[in-house]
């Protein structure tokens, strides 16, 4: 039975209950943003929509390495996210429907959902732009003496950007408790890393900046959650931050404004990429493990498709904002 | 009530808030172990070390970043910028973040954070250093803005500020740091933001300017009183966002004539909206239309000679004063 290429080939019997978590949110994950992709077609949801099909191992994986009280930051494709983070599904939906009972009231929409329940920074739609709020966050753990960290998601076109520098510099130099997570899909929207990067190899800025780097296989769950888990650890203990780079695949185009994605990727390659899809792979290895039938299967992906279509009853019957909130919110 | 200096002040109030308040710390260039580039910070790295007084590398967007997302989590961060000409390059954290986080996160996160440090025109400090900005930060909802002209302001403002749960761009001048006034002890002295204060009291026309502005316009009055009989109140509005407008219009409804005097650009400048918010209040209560005087349409020059002609001068502002009273 084939493995993902690059995992490890068999699983430990202790991580069965956690592979077929990570699973179940992967799945939940997936679902989601083909029916986000659904309701899109529909006009229910407006704007750019930005899907995170193919990257959900990244998402999953690192906040699987995180303790509830821990905090997240991501840019614009951030419904995996906030999902992996524990968001609600429903209250994901309805800010994508723009209606009043979203995580944002509404007010933000599909880049800039913040959850401040569950430690979720938000939803931030200037590339790069958010790095720096990353290292304010583990400079008020540090300042407060917490033993909390704070992961920080972006993608390679992050890296180009000032910002990007000054945050991993100033937490280095301030040795704050921030794992920057660089999901590396290969494209900043249109923009193939080799066409943007002098430096293509991101773990060796981290060498730049004097803090550990390490590159995992964004396609593997495991592989993302023990990398993770090591940059989380020594955040927590030693206030060391460091730089993951995850490798991983967009197999949609950058927005649904992109559907076809060919002009600049081949479909040769985006075939190829999906033979790496992290659901099929850890299924495959759960089920070669004999810790994953078809009948358990099943009955995965009927809950999920249960929460799924739920989340979109919610927000369908979820009210539009009242007038009144356009102006409220302005100050505090 | 001790007679101080507007650094002074400004210095006192950052002392008593980081006293007040654990949560409250100051962070930019140089203000810990330099003691600040104007002295603002002087003896606070000494008072309460290196993790309230925190020095920075050069990186205003990497700096400004990390004041707002320590305001996120619960911090009340105080960022000093060297100048608010280095404010443009963190103005996508102001705009951008710091401004919108409150709104676009349905009121989940408030952002208390000030941002200070001296804007407007200096002495011979040439195009990139030398700018009226206030009009730039105006412009957008969810920033506040403050413009404190006396040592007394500085101090009233400067800690209203660090207690509001808003973000608050607060600009100082290095013109006025050696300015001196009387200021309160009191450690629970404050200016209330979005509070205007009628400066100088007067009956023939009203004229509304701030910052180092307010101190010329104060010549040109006295001048005028002396020589034409024009009894000239000045009105500051002190923060510029929220404005004070029922001050504005009460002196309005009082002298009937208003004239707006400011350093910065004239175009989509603070006077054009003090302008049409009169005109569209208080129409029938004016006596002429209401005039503005503004600096060059041209970036500061560094010439002594030509510094002088770039901002309104206190014969213009006379000039100006009694053409508007012979209307």
């Amino acid at each position: 039975m084939a493995t993902t290429k690059s995992g490890p080939a068999a699983l430990a019997r202790g991580d069965a209950a956690v592979g077929l978590a990570l699973l179940e949110q992967m799945q939940l994950i997936r679902r989601f943003e083909e029916k986000a992709a659904e309701m899109y077609a529909l006009g229910k949801i407006g704007g750019f929509l930005h899907l995170y099909i193919g990257q959900e191992a990244v998402a999953v994986g690192a906040m699987s390495a995180l303790r509830p009280d821990d905090y997240a930051i991501a840019g614009y494709r951030e419904h995996g996210h906030i999902l992996a983070k524990g968001g609600d599904p429903r209250r994901i939906m309805a800010e994508l429907f723009g209606r009043k009972d979203g995580v944002s009231k509404g007010k933000g929409g599909s880049m800039h959902m913040f959850d401040r329940e569950i430690n979720f920074l938000g939803g931030h739609a200037i590339v790069g732009g958010y790095l720096p709020l990353a290292a304010g966050v583990g400079f008020a753990i540090r300042y407060e003496d917490r033993q909390r960290v704070i992961l920080c998601f972006f993608g390679d076109g992050s890296v180009p950007q000032g910002e990007f520098h000054e945050s991993l510099n100033l937490a280095s130099l301030w040795k704050l408790p921030v794992v920057f997570v660089c999901e590396n899909n290969r494209y900043a929207m249109g923009t193939a890393i080799q066409r943007a990067l002098a430096q293509t190899d991101i773990t060796k800025f981290a060498a730049a900046y004097n803090m550990p780097g390490e590159a995992c296989d964004g396609m593997d769950v495991f592989s993302v959650r023990d990398c993770v888990g090591r940059a989380v650890a020594r955040a927590r203990e030693s206030k060391t931050p460091t730089l993951v780079e995850a490798r991983t695949y967009r197999f949609r185009g950058h927005s649904m404004r992109d559907p076809a994605a060919a002009v600049y990727r081949t479909k040769d390659e985006v075939e190829e990429e999906k033979q790496r899809d992290p659901i099929v792979g850890l299924r495959e290895r759960l089920r070669a493990a004999g810790l994953l039938d078809e009948a358990a299967w099943d009955a995965l992906a009927e809950r999920v498709e249960a929460r799924v279509n739920d989340a979109v009853a919610f927000a369908d019957a979820s009210p539009e904002p009242p007038a009144e909130w356009l102006t409220a919110d302005v100050y505090a | 009530m001790a007679v101080i200096t507007y650094r002074e002040a400004l210095n006192h109030a950052l002392r008593e808030e980081m006293e007040r308040d654990d949560r409250v710390f100051l962070v930019g260039e140089e203000v810990g172990v330099y003691g600040g580039a104007y002295k603002v910070s002087q003896g606070l790295l000494e008072k309460f070390g290196e993790r309230r007084v925190v020095d920075t590398p050069i990186c205003e967007s990497g700096f400004t970043g990390v004041g707002i997302g320590s305001a996120m989590v619960g911090l009340r961060p105080v960022v000093e910028m060297m100048t608010f000409n280095f404010a443009l390059v963190a103005l996508d954290q102001i705009v951008n973040h710091a401004a919108k986080l409150f709104y676009m996160s349905g009121g989940q996160f408030p952002i208390p954070l000030v941002i200070r440090g001296p804007g407007g025109p200096a002495h011979q400090l040439a195009a990139q250093h030398s700018q009226s900005m206030e009009s730039y930060f105006c412009h957008v909802p969810g920033l506040k803005v403050v413009r404190p002209t006396t040592p007394r302001d500085a101090k009233g403002l400067l800690k209203s500020s660090i207690r509001d749960d808003n973000p608050v761009i607060f600009i100082e001048s290095e013109t006025l740091y050696g300015v001196k006034g009387e200021v309160p002890d009191d450690a629970d002295f404050l200016i209330p933001l979005g509070v205007a204060e009628v400066k100088r009291e007067g009956r023939d026309v009203t004229v509304i300017a701030w910052s180092g502005m307010y101190y010329r316009v104060l010549e040109a009055a006295e001048e005028v009183e002396k020589s034409d009989g024009i009894s000239v109140e000045i009105v500051d509005p002190r923060t510029l966002r929220p404005m004070d407008t029922e001050t504005i219009l009460g002196s309005v409804r009082k002298t009937h004539r208003v004239l707006v005097a400011e350093s910065g650009a004239g175009f989509a400048g603070m006077g054009s909206e003090i302008a049409a918010f009169i005109t569209e209040h208080a129409f029938d209560e004016l006596d002429a239309p209401v005039e503005r005087l503004f600096g060059a349409d041209a970036p500061m020059p560094y010439a002594r000679n030509l510094e002088r002609l770039k901002t309104p001068s206190k014969e213009l502002i006379i000039d100006e004063l009694r053409k508007l009273c012979s209307v």
